[in-house]
């Protein structure tokens, strides 16, 4: 690549957080540390039942238990600091707490953050269709188009609402895709959650609108432990959108969130993502470590889950959405874009479990990568025994920008049934001198070049997205790779 | 137009001089073919007038409409008018052609002070220009030259020329990989666009073209430089006798 190409490049890479900033909202604080008390601090804070808590004190009986060894992963193409799980809160929720019945109620400077992200909450709930439910730090603060979602008996709400009102189908579902020895950081969360998202979409219906939840963190050194839970009962349709941005600060921030996902006998959930959160510095100061267990279950027959996600942000991201087809002709789907500079390290991919006779998975994966960072695909297609029929097609796609960063792709296969039909195909590309002169000699520049074929490149999985987010992960892309941000 | 002077062109990181002495005088309006062996330096000429990396001029100068076509990236010279159809088309996969060339065109407007085009009219254009070379509409709703055949890369390079309205336009074997109809879609497209104001160099290896796009002049490109020029009848004697008797020729005043 020429001088001219690289320094741009190396602009590129190092251009500043666009998104860097933090809400004033007073909070309140679990004491700093983690032990059993903080377990039953935050329970009793939410007035949890007692079989939450003990559920809770079991996952960090099984936390604390787990050896070095088998605690923080190593097998990720990652280099982990040292996290000092002592020196976190474990709990914070905005001060004013109550749940408002229109936006003049919201607290004006929540208000704000969001439209500097450039998503309104006006906005976001005049655009129909869309039902926002905001995670501010860990506590839900506003909740639309409960009317709509009522009349159709679907259940939209905070986690910890949903334990309140409907404990019979959190009980009956939590921990069901993702238990809490499923691994270190799914452990943690089980025992600290603080709140998340609870969906249910009875028998079916067919939700009409987009579910949407933008979390944010937002108090200085408050780790943040999502939980959310979507159960999609028979012949049942949801699409849910999650984003997330968060403001700069210097110290590493922690999350280590759980999605569990239930679709029963021929229902479809479609989930999308952009995670956008603080990368860290130029240097890789500060910055989120994002360590998150997503995980679907196709339990009944010809079911569909779906993931899809934008990955730009956090200064490590650990994440692997996962499906497990366990019902005959179930669909599992993974479509990623994962963008890296600076100095961010990505190891993300999924694993699809086929279980059930004649299912089948699609795994599209796309990671670009600038900078200093690096940026791994990892994953697993695993065929049972009694996986007759079983179909994977998976394609991994990586592109460079600049010579200084990394693609890695590691895919996995075990396949256990001879009739498996599975096909892999990887490719790794420069974003060429060839192509960039080709767009300059007609008179775009460099830049706009640059964003071109970066958006050409993962152009099949943005349009994967919900039309509204396909827009705003465009800009996203376009601002991440802005020479220079103003 | 455009005035080259002494140009001698050498691959930055072999240093191996490849244009060694060139001279070209275009004039406004004008048409000039070049004609040469392979290997004589004409697609490194057009790469070096375009502004692409990795030549580096070690004397001459290149002077266009009045500026130092040096001093300018390649993407300045293309809104300043320069346009260089490629001997070989880049492909950028999944980047649409109307996103593409709605992109090209806003920049070369905006450069020239000219309103941006609406959604509307900009569609009417690009139907007109397509039109001109009998591009299939279908093209324009694909990603730039992936997939396309060789044939449709090249109408598609003289389609965006036509888009970008250059001062100067620099064909680089347009005409070879076109089947006869082709050939003559695309002169007649060429010839559509000829203009007073716009001046054409067209790099060829045969003589058929320049049946079709008349130029005023024939120059003869050998070993980095231009060696003989004439009239269109040259064409017609390289074509009957190749370029050895040049070669003999251009070598006895330096023996
Ligand atoms: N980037 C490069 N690196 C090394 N050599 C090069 C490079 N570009 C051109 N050359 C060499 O310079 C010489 C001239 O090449 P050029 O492509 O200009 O020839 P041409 O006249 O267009 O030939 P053709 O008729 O085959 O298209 C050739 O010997 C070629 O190998
Ligand atoms: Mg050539």
């Amino acid at each position: 690549m020429s001088d001219n190409s690289t320094e741009l490049l190396h602009e590129v890479a190092d251009s500043e957080y666009k998104y860097g900033f933090v809400t004033d909202i007073e909070s309140e604080k679990a004491p700093i540390g983690l032990n059993e008390d903080t377990v039953r601090f935050i329970s009793a804070k939410k007035n949890e039942p007692d079989w939450l808590l003990k559920w809770r004190l079991k996952a960090y009986q099984h936390f604390v238990s787990l050896t070095d060894k088998e605690a923080m992963p190593d097998w990720a193409h990652l280099n982990i600091p040292e996290i000092d799980l002592q020196a976190i809160s474990y709990y914070s929720a905005p001060k004013q707490n109550p749940e408002y019945e229109s936006l003049d109620e919201v607290d004006p400077e929540l208000l704000e953050t969001f439209s500097k992200l450039g998503i309104p909450v006006q906005e976001q709930e005049r655009l129909v269709g869309i039902a926002v439910d905001v995670v501010m730090d860990s506590v839900s603060v506003t909740t639309t188009f409960n009317a709509e979602l009522d009349k159709n008996g679907i259940i939209f709400c905070s986690f910890g609402k949903a334990v309140q009102n409907h404990p019979e189908l959190v009980k009956k579902y939590l921990g069901r895709v993702v238990p809490y020895t499923d691994n270190y950081f799914a452990a943690l969360n089980s025992a600290v959650f603080s709140d998340g998202s609870f969906c249910y979409i009875p028998k079916g219906v067919r939700c009409p609108v987009e579910l949407s939840t933008y979390f944010r963190i937002n108090a200085a050194g408050t780790g943040q432990f999502e939980r959310t839970l979507i159960v999609a009962d028979d012949d049942s349709y949801v699409s849910y959108l999650e984003g997330c941005t968060a403001p700069q600060r210097d110290e590493n921030q922690l999350h280590a969130a759980v999605v569990e996902i239930v679709a029963m006998e021929s229902a479809e959930v479609k989930y999308s993502t952009i995670q956008n959160w603080y990368p860290g510095n130029a240097d890789g100061v500060g910055g989120i470590f994002n360590f998150v267990t997503k995980r679907g279950i196709c339990e009944g027959d010809r079911s569909k889950i779906s993931w899809t996600q934008l990955e730009t942000g956090s200064a490590i991201t650990w994440k692997y959405p996962s499906c497990i087809l366990k019902g005959d002709h179930s669909v599992g789907e993974f479509y990623s874009v994962a963008f890296t500079k600076g100095k961010q390290q990505a190891d993300t991919g999924t694993k699809m479990i086929h279980i059930g006779k004649d299912t089948s998975s699609t795994i599209i994966s796309k990671g670009i990568s600038a900078g200093n960072s690096q940026n791994a695909y990892r994953g697993l297609v695993r065929v049972n025994r009694g996986a007759e029929n079983a179909r994977n097609f998976s394609q991994c796609d990586s592109m460079l920008l600049g010579d200084r960063c990394g693609a890695h792709t590691y895919p996995y296969l075990e396949i256990s049934n001879p009739s498996a039909q599975v096909e892999h195909e990887a490719t790794t590309s420069k974003v060429g001198e060839d192509q960039i002169f080709y767009c300059k000699a007609r008179g775009i520049s460099e830049t706009d070049a640059i964003k071109l074929i970066v958006n050409g490149f993962c152009k099949e999985i943005l349009a994967k997205l919900p039309m509204e987010f396909a827009v705003e992960a465009r800009n996203l892309l376009a601002i991440e790779l802005e020479g220079s941000v103003g | 137009m455009l005035e080259i002077k002494n140009l001698h062109v050498s691959i930055e990181e072999e240093q191996k001089e490849i244009l060694r002495g060139l001279d070209l005088k275009v004039g406004p309006g004008e048409v000039h073919a070049i004609m040469g062996p392979n290997g004589s330096g004409k697609s490194t000429l057009a790469s070096v007038l375009a502004g692409r990396d990795g030549y580096e001029v070690t004397e001459g100068s290149i002077s266009f409409d009045g500026d130092d076509l040096l001093e300018l990236e390649a993407d300045e010279r293309a809104r300043e008018g320069l346009f260089l159809a490629f001997q070989y088309p880049v492909e950028l996969p999944g980047v649409s052609m109307s996103n593409f060339l709605k992109q090209a065109v806003s920049s070369v407007r905006e450069h020239r002070g000219l309103d941006a085009l609406s959604a509307g009219d900009f569609l009417k254009l690009m139907k007109e220009k397509a039109a001109l070379v009998h591009l299939d509409p279908a093209l324009k709703a694909r990603a730039v030259n992936e997939g396309f055949s060789g044939g449709e890369k090249k109408r598609n390079e003289i389609f965006q020329l036509a888009m970008l309205d250059p001062k100067l336009a620099i064909l680089d074997e347009t005409d070879s990989g076109l089947d006869i109809d082709a050939l003559r879609i695309v002169a007649d497209g060429v010839n559509t666009l000829r203009s007073s104001d716009r001046s054409f160099v067209v790099i060829t290896h045969y003589q058929r073209l320049l049946d079709y796009i008349v130029p005023d002049v024939v120059h003869v490109l050998v070993d980095g430089k231009i060696v003989l020029s004439g009239d269109k009848s040259l064409a017609l004697k390289l074509e009957e006798h190749g370029y050895d008797w040049i070669r003999d020729e251009s070598a006895l005043p330096a023996s």
